[in-house]
């Protein structure tokens, strides 16, 4: 009698879920994580909605590619600049239809494509407690004492780290390889992906860390420690965008719309920087909480568009290889 | 009757070679010199191996290509014949329900008697590993008393006790058999002991099991090869 | 007949979820590119670190074994139980106490400064070495200590009844146990390691360690080039494969058979410099392989109860992956405990776990929705990476069981059933319990994900930690490695200690 009830409560349950349209959104695992901007996105959305949006983890571009035309997925959240090129050649993706003048971005954003929902700036992360003056560029830290060390990711297996050796591309160029030999004897390791490596500096491992300006606010506000802090260089930093995009093949049009709307609200811009520990895409300064106002930032900020960092890419990877093999 | 016609067992360039004729009852020992094929010529009847040539019938039935389970035969080995994790009414209760299923009250009284007759009483629920060799035999012998099939093979099963103790455990097997009543076949090195059990001898020497002979007549006037043997 | 068929359907499940995978990812991936000269010095940098990691391993485990096999002391059990542990962690808890001992401001360094001594590096191919025997040197212990139990304790009285000097006993009874055991020792670690790739890049300092896998890994996720990481992961597997095949051939002598069950006294060499060697050697295996686990406990003890109710949820769903693994594991072990078994199984840990995860996706990718089908997957992946393991622990005795009883069981006329539950299955606990321990612990441990299957609602525990340490959380992921840590042990003492209950057998 019991399984009875049970099943039909299981069937009624089910049969009210296929009434509610369902919005299928792809997202990195830490976006849909209990701790990431997931939930409350996921909450907030549906209060307005009258759907279901069902966050699917994992690996975003490798998953679409393989799924071609026959994704599931209605919306991507979470690719980022570097491999949007790929993910537009694929011709998986629909126009956003969203008004790019909402963005409050440090540089124009044209792409109708692609839309980003937040940003940051690529930085190193230093602990004040065991570095009083931090360096100001990569020359100088290239000059700096030999014992201070700096833990990065690994341009071939993290986007941040891909982030980091662009960044050096955009900023000295043809240099780039004598910029990394430089600064080769204050790379104390390099790690898979971004966790590692933060790990490895919370730990007291290395006085500083590739992370980005923003990770300082989640100390501050989080954990009521303000001896993290970012390393702001002169010649500029390299800006990384996180993006949204809509499938074209989505049997969920009208909801893929109003999730892309959805993504330049307010409520969803506010959920933004204390979930994802990052600026909010379309929220003027003076919203943001108070811990990201008072952020240092740069003066300058460094994009390479999709076609300049895939013509760049592999000659960057190439000449930090070679430099750190020395 | 067990006939073993023109039977021929090859392996890595060893052949025995058997073509002779054994009574339904009584005790038969089988001796020769070791690597002679004593083992083998067991191990043709007990179904371990198939002869290259020949054919083995027991009673007319040829019985050639039966599995040793399908065999009217049971056999103790020189070791390993109680499972040791087991404890020994364990161990007689899988020789009597070897496919499983639901033991009866009945199963129980003919363990219980089998372990009589061997002077193992209230030793059933022991470990092998906590009796002395001698009752490991006793255990083994209750084991085929509990077959209680045609042909008892013996592959010198005690050959690791005294020599007090293996005619203690002879007088066990004669008693066995008796109660079984079919046909015993020992495989043994000791020639007092095999003048003591057998009424009859296989000589097994140069790849050829000879013919049984009696076993008295045998060892005081002994072919050359069993007169090598003894020395 | 029956354990034939059996064991024919097991090597099929094992072949076909290789095969079926790497198929389907050739199939995709068209012309296959030759490898270019970043390849080839991955493929050097792989073999150098795997070679000499799995050598390491081995040769430290011999004496640690040996000791470990001779000295009776109190809480010596919980003590093997213990030295278990890196092997089960997930990479990243463990990279993570490792540092704390042996990095930059690790206790190591620490007490060196205090000396006044300059600081270690522990960053470079030495690092990678140490991290990866850390990591298999207790599995190689283990495999050896194994040997050792197996040599049946009348041959090593026989050896002290005739007065047998250590160096002979040595040569008559412990170097031929050693001589089949430690090349197959060798074989799995080294295929573990040759799979390596964020210890061996965080270890290694940079792009000096490449492996393989990272090639395979930069592949697939950043250039989508399904072709080049098949070409990688089929140069992988053929070295795991080449390797497997030697090693088999190198211990293909056969084994001591079971002794007579009874618990004997072991043969103890009671030599003064002798019980000082052993102890020494048992003290600095401890140190060595416990401290950094001291480490991740004294980090994250103080926040396991301050865990998150989604912790626990994902602790409860790593249980039921590990005990649902556990199960196949044991199933699939046992039928596959021979010398054909031990090289298939190999397969499993070999095929980049990358190219599997790509491959099962093509394949069921028709058919089901792999969002639904992750847990499932991860339990079918987490026994068949386990699956080297538990064959390599229950062959031996597998195949002692059958060569002592079969004729027995055969006069007898055994059922196959009635062989397997009354006979097989009762023989084999010991090394049943201890394979299914360390099967159950290491699917706690693993990352519980590979590549496309994510079950959006259950994630495992090792997942949230990666979740964690995503969100910035590092105290709490700390929280619930002591967490992973305990619950991991804890199944392989139950099963391990289940294996053992029965004191008599």
């Amino acid at each position: 009698m019991k399984a009875l009830t049970f099943a039909a409560g299981l069937f009624t349950a089910s049969t009210a879920l296929a009434q509610t349209p369902v919005l299928t959104v792809y997202a990195p695992d830490y976006f849909t994580s209990d701790w990431g901007p997931g939930p409350a996105i996921e909450a907030a959305f549906e209060a307005q909605c009258g759907c279901d949006l069902q966050f699917k983890p994992g690996d975003l571009l490798p998953r679409l590619l393989l799924e071609g035309n026959r994704t599931e997925a209605d919306v991507v959240i979470g690719l980022n600049t570097d491999v949007t090129k790929k993910a537009r050649d694929s011709g998986l993706f629909a126009p956003h239809g969203q008004d790019t003048g909402a963005l409050t971005l440090p540089i124009d954003w044209t792409d109708d494509v692609f839309l980003p929902f937040d940003w940051s700036y690529v930085s190193f992360v230093y602990d004040t407690t065991r570095l009083d003056t931090p360096p100001t560029s990569f020359e100088a830290l290239a000059a700096a004492p030999d014992d201070l060390k700096v833990i990065i990711q690994d341009p071939r297996s993290s986007i941040s780290g891909l982030a980091l050796v662009l960044w050096v591309k955009a900023v000295y160029g043809d240099r780039s390889e004598e910029i990394w030999a430089g600064v080769a004897p204050h790379i104390l390791t390099v790690t898979k992906g971004w966790s590692e490596a933060y790990g490895l500096f919370t730990d007291g491992e290395a006085p500083m860390v590739l992370s980005f300006t923003t990770s300082p606010a989640y100390h501050i506000a989080a954990e009521g420690d303000d001896t993290k802090k970012a390393a702001i260089f002169d010649e500029g930093h390299y800006a990384f965008f996180e993006l949204v995009a809509k499938v074209a093949g989505t049997d969920q049009p009208e909801l893929a719309d109003a999730f892309m709307a959805f993504v330049l609200s307010d409520t969803f811009q506010k959920i933004i920087p204390e979930t994802n520990w990052s600026y909010p895409s379309a929220l003027p300064k003076a919203d943001w909480p108070q811990v990201f106002q008072d952020l240092p930032a740069p003066a300058k900020a460094i994009f390479l568009d999709e076609d300049q960092s895939a013509a760049l890419r592999d000659e960057a990877i190439e000449e930090w290889r070679r430099a750190l093999s020395q | 009757m067990l006939q073993l016609d023109h039977v021929q067992s090859d392996s890595d360039g060893f052949r025995l070679s058997a073509d002779l004729t054994l009574p339904d009852t009584g005790r038969i020992a089988v001796i020769g010199p070791s690597g002679a094929g004593k083992s083998t010529l067991l191990d043709l009847i007990a179904g371990f191996r198939a002869p290259s040539a020949g054919r083995i019938r027991l009673n007319g039935q040829d019985i050639t290509s039966l599995p040793p389970a399908r065999r009217p035969v049971s056999i103790l080995f020189q070791d390993n014949n109680l499972f040791p994790h087991l404890s020994v009414g364990s161990n007689l209760m899988l020789a009597l329900r070897p496919r499983g299923g639901r033991t009866r009250p009945e199963d129980h009284s003919r363990i219980e008697n089998a372990l009589h007759a061997v002077g193992l009483d209230q030793m059933g629920n022991r470990r092998p590993a906590t009796l002395s060799g001698g009752q490991q035999s006793r255990a083994a012998l209750a084991r085929v008393l509990i077959q209680a099939r045609p042909v008892l093979l013996l592959d010198e099963p005690f050959s690791a006790l005294g020599p007090a103790l293996r005619a203690e455990m002879l007088g066990v097997v004669q008693d066995v058999s008796g109660k079984i009543g079919g046909l015993t076949i020992m495989v043994t090195h000791d020639p007092h002991g095999a003048r003591k059990f057998a009424d009859q001898t296989v000589l097994v020497a140069d790849g050829v099991a000879h013919t049984p002979q009696d076993t008295e007549s045998l060892f005081t006037d002994p072919p050359p090869a069993l007169r090598a043997y003894l020395g | 007949m029956a354990a034939r068929a059996v064991a024919i359907i097991a090597a099929l499940a094992v072949a076909g979820l290789i095969l079926g995978p790497v198929a389907a990812v050739l199939a995709r991936a068209g012309d296959m590119p030759v490898p270019g000269p970043a390849d080839w010095q991955a493929l050097r940098f792989t073999l150098t670190q795997a070679i000499l990691s799995a050598g390491a391993s081995v040769a430290l485990a011999v004496p640690t074994a040996r000791a470990l096999a001779r000295r009776r002391f109190p809480g010596r059990g919980l003590l093997i139980t213990l030295l278990g542990a890196p092997f089960i962690l997930p990479t990243i808890v463990a990279v993570l106490g490792l540092l704390a001992v042996f990095g930059n401001k690790g206790l190591l360094n620490l007490a060196l400064g205090g000396l006044g001594v300059p600081p270690m590096s522990i960053y470079g191919l030495h690092g990678v070495v140490l991290a990866h025997v850390f990591f298999n040197l207790p599995l190689a212990t283990r495999m050896i200590l194994q040997g050792w139990l197996a040599i049946p304790s009348e041959r090593l009285r026989l050896a002290a009844s005739l007065g047998l000097s250590p160096v002979q006993v040595f040569r008559a009874l412990e170097l031929p146990m050693l001589q089949r055991i430690t090349p197959q020792a060798f074989v799995v670690i080294f295929v573990i390691c040759l799979s390596s790739f964020a210890v061996a890049l965080t270890l290694g300092g940079g792009p000096r360690s490449t492996t393989l896998e990272l090639a395979i890994y930069q592949s697939l996720r950043f250039d989508f080039d399904i072709a080049r990481a098949a070409m990688l992961a089929l140069v992988q597997l053929a070295i795991a494969l080449t390797a497997g095949s030697v090693a088999l051939w190198l211990g293909r002598a056969p084994g001591f058979g079971v002794g007579l069950d009874r618990d004997l006294p072991r043969w103890e060499d009671g030599a003064l410099t002798r019980v000082l060697l052993d102890t020494l050697w048992i003290v600095a295996a401890t140190l060595f392989l416990l401290t950094p686990l001291a480490m991740v406990v004294w980090n994250g003890i103080g926040a396991v109860l301050t865990l998150p109710a989604q912790v626990w949820q994902a602790a409860l769903h790593s249980l039921g992956v590990a005990l649902a693994s556990t199960l196949l594991c044991m199933i699939w072990a046992t039928a596959l405990a021979n010398r054909m078994g031990e090289w298939l199984a190999l397969a499993g840990i070999a095929l980049s776990p990358l190219v599997l995860g790509i491959g099962l996706f093509l394949l069921v990718r028709p058919f089901a929705n792999p969002f639904d089908l992750a847990l499932v997957v991860t339990a079918l992946i987490n026994a068949l990476v386990s699956l080297p393991f538990a064959v390599r622990i229950l062959r031996p005795e597998s195949e002692a069981i059958r060569t002592d009883h079969i004729r027995l069981a055969q006069a007898l006329g055994l059922s196959p059933g009635v062989w397997v539950t009354r006979v097989f299955l009762p023989r084999l606990r010991r090394p049943l319990g201890f394979a299914a321990g360390l099967t159950a612990a290491l699917s706690m441990g693993d990352l519980g994900v590979i590549a496309l299957f994510a079950d959006p609602d259950h994630a495992t525990l090792p997942l949230q930690i990666y979740r964690l340490m995503g969100a910035y959380r590092m105290d709490q992921a700390a929280g619930a490695a002591v967490l992973l840590l305990g619950l991991s042990l804890g199944l392989f003492w139950l099963f391990d200690r289940g294996g053992r209950a029965d004191a008599a057998t």
